[in-house]
């Protein structure tokens, strides 16, 4: 390896280097983007799975799990093959660097981050959460193992870490050739002090919030309630019901709506009580929200419990506030509907992500095509944290790439 | 019942049963008082579907999280009988509890508050020294829960001084001036337990060095305000009590737990070393899973309740601080009523999800 004795990287000495070192960053810019899906790049994602799977590495992060899922070869070219049905005559190459702002509290974000950064062709930065997660060091040693066969690759990997340094941030920033934000709104106005050329496209992923929508009557006839119950939980505890994507109300459709509702939260209860690690503070900050929560509108009111794990407000109406008082770790709002349309107003809020969603789909079309700024997905209970390359209303694919047109 | 004909009994006369009469009686009517007079309150109780005819004991009766004080403006009275407005001391940026007075309540507060801490240091106003600086109580409109406090016990004392100046530097002449003074009085020494050690102890230590000693052995000290700051510096409390001992000779000292959601109803601690709840109020402990009462002996999140509060719905507030009864009527200092201790604040949840906002208050 070269050595670079004077770097013109500001504060380089706070740099961490989990991967890659300061004189190859240094060159990031000479670094040729390469084709989406390019073969070495697949094998070497295909021999970080492999590494993370066999023998159990990830074993008990069944988030990493699901990343080296994600990443293995036959899922990419499945992948592969829907992106050049689309792509035509047109020749698409990724854009070269990617600086990506990975956000602190989702161990594995960072790895989703990165992969499609490397499948689309790009040279990628990624600034690693400083916490430290076991799941962060199994996905960072099992990268650099398998590098160490793919010299090329080196030049395409930098994982650093970095307290907040805007010095750091802005070098990153107008070394870029796009960069992705996560984080929320507070992160995304902290890098936004950082400029970025003029040909630098921005990806940022806001403050949002999620719902579910669930036909009652559809609900009844399923016979894996439990199963529900896991997804649901999956859905929202899993990440204390404070990802963009957990729903926060849960929207009751159909006849039979109490039936489904005693049926649903006394499922979802058995799966929280016997996975949910519960701490004391919660069930505080719950029914602060909750107090707060019934003196904004007439007719809200608290569901009876047993005890603190769910928490579950009901509104007669839906009222915009419930954006704001979003509570964690188990706190739903609930609204009984009868005309999907009701959620027009809740819907055009552009921060509206994720439905998950049981029941006929011809019933939540009305909304979809009412013109609505919000609801970037759809999809089913259980399935809100898939990860894929359309994310957040965003393409992340084209985004991430660029498209040479041909038309001779 | 009225809360006079509460004031006229002793702090730690009533046993359990006939306490649990009083105090059921008293917070039902508060209870209904502040569901008439706040209508947030009044939202509240209906959202969970409450009904005065089921209620038989206080321990019954819904409770607020403290935090709600912070976040609505809870009062039960017209502006216009407000006389004070009470805040707790928060740091900058953070939200603060506003606590609204009317001129009755006021006064029960401070009258409790003599009532309780005159078991202690004897009827008869003593000399004081106030271990803070003077410009902590001066915009008399908004009082702190620090300015609120020393006014509070301020009334306790005859002559008083002030032990800091507004750099928070000890008047070391003053001081001794005025204990020569006061020599052969018992004198009353108050404060919050981290100046006291920051600005007290520290500079008498210093000063002993010197050759510079004070003799405070003849006072007696009260202070509160909670030991975090304090166990951040591994000082606990024997390790206070026998330094303030080795460096001035004090060795009556008082902890007593209380906050500004509830001023007036302070629990002392007794010469056991245990915090006492009076007659005007209650500790109850609560498991934090599913909110139901624990057991003497059960580490739980703290409830207290007040029969106090006419202006405010703070009767019955759950606090976020953790804490366990220890016992009840039976305390070797001979007090009745509850008494238990305070392990601290609740722990802020640990929570994972996309946005960075949490992680970074954590950071700072």
């Amino acid at each position: 390896m070269q050595k670079c004795s004077i770097s013109n990287v500001p504060n380089a000495e706070h740099i961490e280097f989990m991967t890659g070192d300061i004189c190859q960053l240094e060159r990031v810019s000479d670094v040729c983007p390469r084709r989406p899906f390019d073969e070495e790049v697949m094998d070497f994602l295909n021999d970080v799975s492999k590494e993370l799977l066999s023998g159990g590495i990830a074993r008990g992060n069944t988030d990493v799990v699901t990343w080296a899922f994600w990443i293995r070869k036959s899922a990419m070219v499945q992948r592969q093959k829907e992106y050049q049905k689309s792509q035509g005559k047109s020749i698409l190459w990724g854009r070269g660097v990617v600086f990506h702002i990975a956000p602190s509290n989702v161990p594995v974000n960072f790895a989703y981050s990165l992969a499609v950064g490397l499948i689309t062709g790009n040279v990628n930065i990624v600034r690693i959460p400083s916490k430290h997660y076991e799941q962060v060091n199994l996905i960072v040693k099992a990268i650099n193992k398998c590098l160490d066969k793919y010299q090329e690759l080196q030049k395409y990997i930098f994982l650093v870490r970095y307290e907040r340094d805007r010095s750091i941030n802005d070098y990153f920033s107008w070394t870029a050739d796009c960069r992705v934000v996560w984080g929320g709104d507070q992160t995304i106005s902290d890098i936004r002090m950082s400029p970025i050329r003029a040909r630098t496209t921005e990806i940022t992923f806001a403050d949002r919030f999620s719902i579910a929508v669930i036909d009652s009557d559809e609900y009844l006839q399923k016979v894996d309630k439990r199963q529900i119950a896991q997804n649901f939980y999956n859905d929202t505890y899993l990440t204390d019901q404070n990802a963009c994507t957990s729903p926060r109300l849960v929207v009751w459709m159909g006849e039979k709506k109490e039936k489904a509702k005693k049926k649903f939260w006394e499922e979802l209860h058995n799966v929280v009580m016997q996975k949910y690690e519960f701490q004391p503070i919660m069930g505080v900050d719950k029914m602060a929200k909750a107090y707060m929560a019934v003196t904004l509108e007439e007719g809200v009111s608290i569901a009876s419990r047993e005890d603190n794990l769910i928490y579950r407000v009901s509104c007669s109406k839906i009222i915009t506030e419930l954006a704001e008082l979003k509570g964690e770790c188990g706190f739903f709002w609930e609204y009984d509907c009868d005309d999907i349309m009701e959620l027009k107003e809740l819907c055009n809020d552009v921060r509206c992500q994720t439905v998950g969603y049981l029941g006929p789909k011809e019933t939540i079309e009305p909304l979809l095509y009412s013109g609505i700024k919000g609801i970037d997905r759809v999809v089913p209970i259980g399935k809100t944290m898939d990860f894929d390359f359309i994310w957040d209303g965003y393409n992340l694919f084209e985004r991430l790439t660029r498209t040479i047109q041909i038309s001779i | 019942m009225s809360y006079e004909e509460l004031l006229d009994m002793k702090p730690y006369s009533l046993n359990r049963e006939d306490k649990h009469r009083f105090l059921t009686n008293r917070l039902v009517e508060l209870t209904m008082k502040h569901k008439e007079g706040c209508s947030e309150y009044s939202a509240i109780l209906n959202s969970i579907g409450f009904r005065v005819d089921e209620i038989h004991s206080y321990e019954q009766l819904p409770f607020l999280p403290v935090r709600l004080f912070k976040e609505l403006d809870l009062r039960s009275v017209n502006e216009e009988n407000i006389v004070k407005t009470m805040t707790s001391s928060g740091t900058s940026g953070q939200a603060v509890s506003k606590i609204y007075l009317d001129r009755a309540t006021a006064s029960y507060q401070q009258k409790t508050m003599v009532k309780i801490v005159s078991e202690f240091t004897g009827t008869g106003r003593l000399p004081m020294i106030i271990v803070d600086c003077p410009s902590v109580v001066q915009n008399r409109q908004m009082f702190s829960a620090r300015g609120a406090g020393i006014l509070g016990f301020s009334i306790l004392g005859s002559k008083k001084m002030y032990a800091l100046d507004d750099d928070m530097k000890l008047n070391v002449d003053e001081l001794k001036l005025f204990i020569e003074n006061h020599k052969g009085e018992r004198i009353l020494l108050f404060g919050f337990t981290f100046m006291i050690w920051q600005h007290f102890y520290k500079e008498l230590l210093r000063l002993k060095d010197e050759g510079i000693t004070f003799d405070l052995s003849n006072a007696i000290l009260i202070h509160g305000g909670g030991w975090k700051k304090l166990i951040n510096e591994s000082v606990s409390q024997e390790v206070f009590f026998k330094s303030m001992n080795d460096v001035c000779g004090l060795s009556d000292i008082h902890d007593y737990y209380g906050m500004v959601e509830q001023t007036g109803c302070i629990y002392m601690q007794c010469e056991c070393g245990n915090l006492h709840a009076s007659i005007y109020s209650d500790v109850i402990v609560r498991d934090p899973f599913d909110f139901s009462v624990c057991e003497k002996g059960k580490r739980g999140i703290i409830q207290v309740v007040s029969a106090i509060p006419e202006s405010y719905p703070g009767h019955s507030l759950l606090t976020e601080d953790e804490g366990e009864i220890m016992g009840e009527d039976d305390c070797p200092c001979g007090r009745k009523g509850k008494y238990f201790r305070i392990f601290g604040r609740l722990k802020n949840a640990e929570i994972r999800g996309c946005s960075d906002i949490y992680a970074e208050m954590f950071n700072k």
